[in-house]
């Protein structure tokens, strides 16, 4: 398994090509291009913002501006999720690599989820625009903390991306499931109301998601007054989503022989 | 003692046992396969499929290996093993030096994008840095022809297309050893003569190339060495003229079954219908009751019909060798015995045979009257022999009418499209009748014998 990590490093070129062959082809033959990259969370948060600003307006004057608030959980979430409902098919659809070619089948949730994490960065000007706009209090001691909560998104993800990558092709269920299972995901995660305002019991259970620490994290950092209090449970979260990386590449690499057989 | 000379490619007792599909045994073959790394494991054997059993060979490092065999014998799955796609069941399989494997080309092209960028892409997939494919592209995109469609997207490229760019980037990874399943076939002619240039070179320059095809005449002609699988198993390693060989009289054999198998059925079918009461819905037009001809014999079905009076109660096509055979070549020496028989003594009798192509063209016909003989009695049990020397047909599937009738017309007994044989050709010429023959030049024109089979 070692050997096998280690060679993740020689593939760092095709999965490189195939991100950027990723994103190029999303958008190819599209007027926009690129530009949907922006467009698509703006329209999101628009629909939001409308949603919860006008018709069920928020009651709690400590998430004002709501839209900023807003911002800054769906856009780790998108790429979160994107990732995970992409990586159930990705081995799948990348079948024909598999069964014909001599191909490091993890190259494939990595580029998955590599390539969604170029969308999220691709967002981030319009973060930075609404910062701005509203001119949100930023400190220069929180904003460092910003690219490690990337990072720990980006370990946790991949480590559910081999997961779920690798068991769907044995257990095709899991693609519906999963849908499913992340609409629920999304609203057990402090993204479209805050931590604070829950009640003690479901508190608990939210303490439970990994996804609330990131979202939190995030919000403290661009959103909220005062210091990154968060960053215990953050660097907990990180040695977990180690874990759960290596666990993840040990299934992986367990049933990567079986997966020419399967998709 | 000369030193064994290098292996390039080593399997050993290799098998291989694939999961039959089925559902109920789904978490069961998950939880063995994360527990003990095996699909396979604890499956009862009628839930498996062995593809390969017990396969065993070697090819030298600098050599051509071929590999043949029906559809179905095993031989991708052999080539998927070297090339490391799957893990043998048991056994092991080596490999020495970079592979490049001309599986499936162009399996990694993604149709959106240009075929430029999709050159890069496979080539990195395929083992090459980008510095390597920007040395080698234009190379790779002159050989392919697309010099003016490398920047269109995929996606707008014909099959062929397609295929002889994946073909070119696979070609230039430069490898040590190159595995080929049957992707000569997808160029024109211009194409296949380059490709098989390629090899030429591969050839002279050392390289290991193991190669699974139908096209015979190739292994014959390239490899070194060539393995015949049949049903999982090694039938036959070494010399591929003597393995080819072996394999084409086995699929002769088959072929010869399988068109006694069809016979014999049409035969029994044409029993039942003159059995059963006349069907008033037959689609096929079929003689009205099993003693009446047909009123056009000639666009009649398969069917047998005549008053039996006299019979015809075996037909054999009999080869050069003097057994009873099915496939022949064309050209050779093919006797049709009729064996006959009389209730009561016949002396107005005439017997015919009539050939036929899969179109319903009749190709040959004759009788003992048209040749002028008279028939003056057939009594008991006797045997009819039509010699032909020369079965001067065209390759194909023929059919043979056989009959026996008064001068009249009136049937006996009429076999009408009850067996068929094969004729086999070297040449694909066009027709029916090949009839025996020869060029000659004089003067300003200028021919050249070029090498068969390319």
């Amino acid at each position: 398994m070692l050997k096998n990590l280690r060679g993740l490093l020689k593939y760092r070129q095709l999965i490189q090509s195939m991100v950027a062959r990723e994103l190029k082809a999303r958008y190819r033959g599209s007027v926009l291009g690129f530009f949907w990259s922006f467009i698509n969370p703006l329209l999101l948060l628009l629909v939001y913002t409308f949603v919860f600003s006008y018709v069920l307006p928020a009651r709690q004057p400590n998430l004002d501006p709501y839209a900023l608030f807003l911002f800054c959980g769906i856009l780790p979430w998108t790429w979160f999720s994107s990732s995970i409902l992409e990586s159930a098919n990705v081995l799948i659809s990348g079948g024909n690599l598999i069964k014909k070619v001599m191909f490091p089948a993890e190259v494939l949730p990595f580029v998955t989820v590599l390539a969604n994490m170029v969308h999220f960065f691709l967002g981030l000007p319009i973060l930075v625009g609404f910062l701005i706009y509203y001119r949100a209090p930023l400190q220069a001691s929180e904003l460092a903390w910003f690219p490690v909560v990337v990072l720990v998104q980006l370990v946790l993800t991949l480590g559910l991306a081999l997961i779920v990558s690798a068991l769907t092709v044995h257990f095709r269920d899991l693609k519906d499931i999963l849908s499913n299972l992340v609409t629920f995901w999304f609203f057990a995660t402090p993204i479209i109301y805050s931590m604070q305002d829950a009640p003690a019991l479901a508190k608990r259970f939210l303490n439970g998601n990994p996804f609330t620490h990131l979202a939190i994290s995030y919000q403290e950092i661009l959103f909220y007054q005062g210091d990154f209090g968060h960053w215990k449970w953050l660097l907990a979260l990180g040695a977990g989503s180690v874990a759960l990386f290596l666990a993840g590449y040990y299934l992986f690499d367990r049933l990567r022989d079986t997966f020419a057989e399967e998709v | 003692m000369m030193p064994a000379p290098a292996r390039a490619i080593d399997v050993v007792n290799v098998t291989k046992t694939y999961r039959r599909y089925a559902r109920r045994k789904q978490f069961a073959t998950l939880k063995s396969a994360i527990l003990s790394g095996t699909l396979v494991g604890d499956l009862r054997p009628e839930d498996s499929f062995h593809a390969l059993r017990g396969v065993s060979f070697g090819v030298r490092a600098g050599s051509t290996f071929g590999i043949v065999g029906r559809n179905g014998s095993g031989k991708s799955t052999a080539l998927k093993l070297v090339a490391g796609i799957t893990k043998p069941t048991t056994g092991t399989v080596s490999v020495r030096g970079r592979i490049s494997a001309l599986i499936e080309l162009g399996a990694g092209f993604h149709p959106e994008i240009s075929g430029r960028e999709n050159v890069f892409i496979n080539g990195i997939m395929l083992g090459l840095t980008k510095r390597e494919i920007t040395r080698r592209f234009d190379e790779i995109v002159e050989f392919a022809e697309l010099e003016d469609f490398i920047d269109a997207p995929v996606k707008t490229y014909s099959s062929g297309m397609y295929m002889r760019l994946g073909f070119a980037v696979a070609i230039n990874v430069d490898p040590d050893v190159l595995l080929i399943d049957e992707v000569l076939a997808v160029g024109d002619e211009a194409f296949t003569h380059k490709c098989l240039d390629k090899f030429a070179e591969y050839r002279r320059r050392n390289k290991t190339v193991l190669l699974v095809t139908h096209a015979l005449n190739l292994v014959e002609r390239f490899c070194d060495e060539a393995l015949w699988l049949d049903d999982g198993r090694a039938r036959a390693v070494g010399d591929p003229r003597r393995v080819v060989s072996a394999y084409i009289t086995d699929v002769e054999k088959q072929e010869e079954r399988h068109m006694a198998e069809a016979d014999a059925k049409a035969r029994e079918a044409v029993e039942r219908h003159n059995a059963a009461p006349a069907e008033p819905e037959s689609r096929i037009s079929r003689p009205e009751s099993p003693r009446a001809a047909p009123p056009d014999m000639f666009q009649a079905a398969e069917g047998r019909w005549g008053s039996r009076e006299g019979e015809i109660t075996d037909v054999r096509l009999v080869g050069e060798d003097g057994q009873p055979a099915r496939v022949f070549y064309s050209g050779e020496r093919v006797a049709i015995r009729l064996s006959l028989k009389a209730a009561a003594p016949l002396d107005d009798f005439v017997i015919g045979i009539g050939i036929f192509n899969a179109d319903g063209v009749c190709a040959f016909g004759t009788n003992t009257n048209i040749e002028d003989l008279q028939g003056e009695r057939l009594e008991g049990e006797g045997e009819a022999v039509v010699t032909i020397d020369a079965l001067d047909l065209v390759a194909g599937t023929y059919k043979l009418d056989v009959a026996l009738h008064k001068l009249d017309g009136y049937p006996y007994d009429y076999h009408r499209l009850l067996y068929s044989f094969r004729v086999k050709s070297r040449t694909r010429d066009a027709g029916i009748y090949r009839p025996r023959h020869s060029w000659g030049f004089s003067g300003g024109v200028r021919v050249r014998e070029r090498v068969a089979g390319s």
